[in-house]
């Protein structure tokens, strides 16, 4: 996918300029935040899990060859195919092979961030393959041709109106005087077009939440049941995830499995968890006739090690960003790339530089929030720091901002002359302010006083009023 | 710790002004010393202190966050405690400052030091000195913001609100949302205006729906930041650091308030 993230502020400026988009996000914060905190309220031990969860992925992350490799022999014993892929170009090769070898012609998909990552659809639709997203999210944004703007709910940007619209235009061998107002007509409608495409494809493709070394298991997580349609029903069953998706055995899956759902939309658990260990066997009722699982790396192993190791524990459950207040404020398009919000601020300079990305880490207030939701309990704001700190070492941040910076820092380093210069200013700004109390102008805070008042300092500095009032007291006293 | 207190057995007690105080609003500072002296400490206020080093911190200046973080460790050795009334400023020293010293263990052990006695004003007051009450009186329906790096890294909720209880006059109403951030951020607001703009405006939105006549928090920056907006929108709400009132200390104007306005509220 082609990055806009240099290009944030802008985003940010129309997306808060956009009145449809504004009314849809309002989605994000009443449909996820309350129901999160109901469900953590209902488990007394889900701070423990979220500790345990936090460990297992540590655990994994400092064995991760030693895992990836237990898992790539358990997936060949079962008879599937591990395909190591460094690059997205490795990863998006490898599927296109796997679709030339079995002739694909119509192929199905779950929802898989990787694949939006590895820009897969485009590289699929310009090898002449007929590609069709079955999670209703996916699908709205992909009739759209737009991608997706939260890691979870690929279609929160929009409105239901406005899919209803969409629908109107594409389906148009539908009765246009049929209903389609209410979500529930619209969940209808889009089930009846897949039915069939699922029944026609070739290939199916989904992501992974989890790879579980012990059994050469891959788990996913829906509420549609479309993944299952997508993996079961057609002749060839791939799998696209990235390698710190492995973690060692079912019951450390089932671990964090109790806290994925309810930290992403409140679920105890998802409605479908499906679990997918090779192909078909000579017993089996259904099941695809090859079972592939591409590996990609993509910049991920050099995190290892790193101060950005610990994001690889991220389980992709979006509650950082449904807490984050930029989030709220400008939704995920703006942030130009494949992942959003909090997590995105941190994992996407990884990934496609922070010459390009750099915008991302900075542009939080460090509320915290999204800390003290995450399930893995990443440091996320400690880690947009670390990226802070690499840019302000390569000098990449505004020359502006560096030299006021470093003005400040020299005063600050220096008490005396910074309480004299303190001083002095408290004693101009009071001066002018302190009949109107406020500044509705300032030349040089004007990025504040374009949008609020700038309130007038009472005149006198702290430190000038305490050495007076000390100086006070001894007279008092010698007397 | 009871060697380095005083001869009556009173706690010494470092006061961080923060630069905010410091420059805006130094009656933050006193009501803070007075809140302080009430519960039995002795105050000082060491001159060579400045700013905790934030703005360095969140821009990534590693060099002079580190040199700002040495200055005010070596401007607070021998306090029993070191008392910020902003749960920022105080979270920077208690959270952040030690990890800034890796691989110098020195400096790391000094940092530790400081950081273990370093504490917020309020939750101070509570959590160490026992407060229950304050002697204050204060006319006003306030609702009260939980400023982000106090509230998820001190742990200050519920103390403003106890000792807010115990002054007599003040009627309580919370806001919807009030443990989400106001869009200040230190130089966020600056930097990325129109998303903090956007953030204040929803949070004001939630203020002004209290129908409080009086808007309270723990931290200097949130308050200029929230009172700025409530002013540019055409508020006449009081906007006050909670010591201010826990202090009995409200008689000079509220954060970007005009001597007519005052003038008014009063008459």
């Amino acid at each position: 996918m082609q990055s806009t993230s240099h290009a944030f502020k802008d985003n940010a400026r129309a997306a808060l300029a956009n009145q449809t988009l504004q009314k849809a996000l309002t989605n994000v914060k009443s449909g996820f935040i309350g129901k999160r905190a109901k469900a953590r309220d209902r488990l007394p031990e889900f701070d423990d899990l979220r500790d345990a969860a936090r460990d297992i992925k540590n655990h994994t992350l400092a064995n991760l060859d030693v895992y990836l490799e237990r898992y790539e022999e358990k997936v060949t014993a079962s008879g599937g195919h591990v395909h190591w892929a460094p690059t997205a170009e490795d990863a998006v090769k490898a599927v296109l092979d796997i679709c030339k070898r079995v002739d694909a012609r119509v192929v199905t998909k779950g929802k898989s961030m990787i694949s939006e990552e590895i820009a897969l659809n485009q590289a699929m639709e310009e090898a002449g393959l007929d590609v069709v997203e079955t999670d209703l999210g996916e699908y709205i944004i992909q009739l759209r041709k737009e991608p997706p703007s939260h890691i979870i709910a690929p279609a929160v940007h929009l409105t239901k109106e406005q899919v209803e619209a969409d629908f109107r235009h594409h389906h148009t061998e539908l009765p246009p005087e049929r209903q389609l107002s209410e979500p529930v007509q619209l969940v209808a409608e889009a089930r009846q077009m897949l039915r069939r495409r699922f029944l026609e494809a070739d290939v199916g493709i989904t992501g992974a939440n989890f790879l579980v070394a012990e059994t050469g298991t891959s788990i996913i997580v829906t509420n549609e049941g479309n993944g299952d349609l997508t993996q079961t029903l057609p002749r060839v069953h791939i799998v696209v995830a990235s390698l710190e998706k492995v973690v060692p055995t079912l019951e450390d899956a089932t671990t964090i499995l109790r806290v994925l759902a309810r930290s992403a939309t409140g679920q105890e658990f998802s409605s479908y968890t499906t679990f997918s260990t090779g192909p078909r066997r000579a017993e089996d009722l259904d099941g695809p006739e090859e079972y592939h699982v591409i590996l990609l790396d993509n910049g991920r192993s050099n995190m290892l090690g790193s101060e950005f190791q610990d994001m690889l524990r991220c389980i992709r459950c979006g509650a950082c960003m449904n807490h984050c207040p930029v989030y709220h404020a400008v939704g995920g398009h703006a942030y130009g790339w494949v992942y959003p919000g909090p997590m995105g601020a941190v994992l996407t300079p990884n990934l496609i530089g922070v010459d390009e990305a750099g915008h991302l880490p900075n542009a939080s207030t460090f509320c915290g929030r999204c800390e003290a939701v995450c399930p893995m309990r990443i440091p996320l704001p400690k880690m947009m720091r670390h990226w802070r700190e690499r840019e302000f070492e390569r000098h990449l941040s505004p020359p502006t901002v560096r030299f006021g910076l470093a003005l400040w820092a020299f005063f600050a380093r220096r008490p005396k002359l910074y309480h004299a210069v303190t001083g002095l200013q408290a004693r101009l700004l009071g001066y002018f302010g302190r009949a109107g109390g406020r500044f509705d102008a300032l030349p040089f805070a004007r990025g504040w006083t374009k949008h609020r008042d700038f309130p007038a300092p009472e005149g006198r500095s702290f430190q000038q009023l305490w050495a007076e009032r000390q100086r006070d007291e001894k007279r008092a006293s010698r007397r | 710790m009871a060697d380095a207190t005083t001869a009556e057995g009173q706690p010494r007690v470092g006061l961080f002004v923060t630069c905010l105080v410091d420059m805006m609003r130094p009656s933050v500072g006193f009501a803070a010393v007075k809140l302080l002296e009430d519960a039995g400490c002795r105050v000082e206020v060491p001159a060579a202190q400045t700013c905790c080093g934030q703005p360095a911190y969140n821009s990534g200046d590693r060099a002079d966050t580190r040199a700002l973080a040495a200055q005010t460790i070596a401007a607070f050795e021998g306090f029993d405690y070191v008392v910020a009334p902003s749960g920022s400023c105080a979270a920077m020293l208690r959270k952040h400052y030690p990890a800034l010293f890796d691989g110098d263990a020195a400096m790391k052990t000094k940092a530790e030091d400081l950081a273990a006695r370093t504490y917020e004003l309020v939750s101070f007051l509570t959590d160490v000195r026992g407060v229950t009450s304050v002697d204050s009186r204060f006319a006003g329906k306030a609702t009260y913001h939980d400023s982000c790096s106090g509230l998820r890294e001190m742990g200050v909720q519920a103390q403003p609100r106890q000792l807010l209880a115990s002054v007599p006059g003040v009627e309580m109403t919370e806001m919807v949302e009030n443990d989400v951030c106001c869009g200040f951020g230190g130089t966020f607001c600056v930097k990325y205006a129109d998303i903090s703009n956007k953030i204040v405006t929803a949070k004001t939105d939630h203020i002004l729906a209290t129908g409080a006549d009086t808007l309270l928090a723990g931290d200097l920056g949130c308050l200029m930041n929230m009172a700025g907006k409530l002013q540019r929108r055409g508020s006449k709400m009081q906007v006050r650091h909670v010591a201010e009132v826990l202090a009995d200390m409200t008689d000079q104007p509220a954060i970007g308030e005009s001597a007519d306005e005052r003038a008014r509220r009063k008459a």
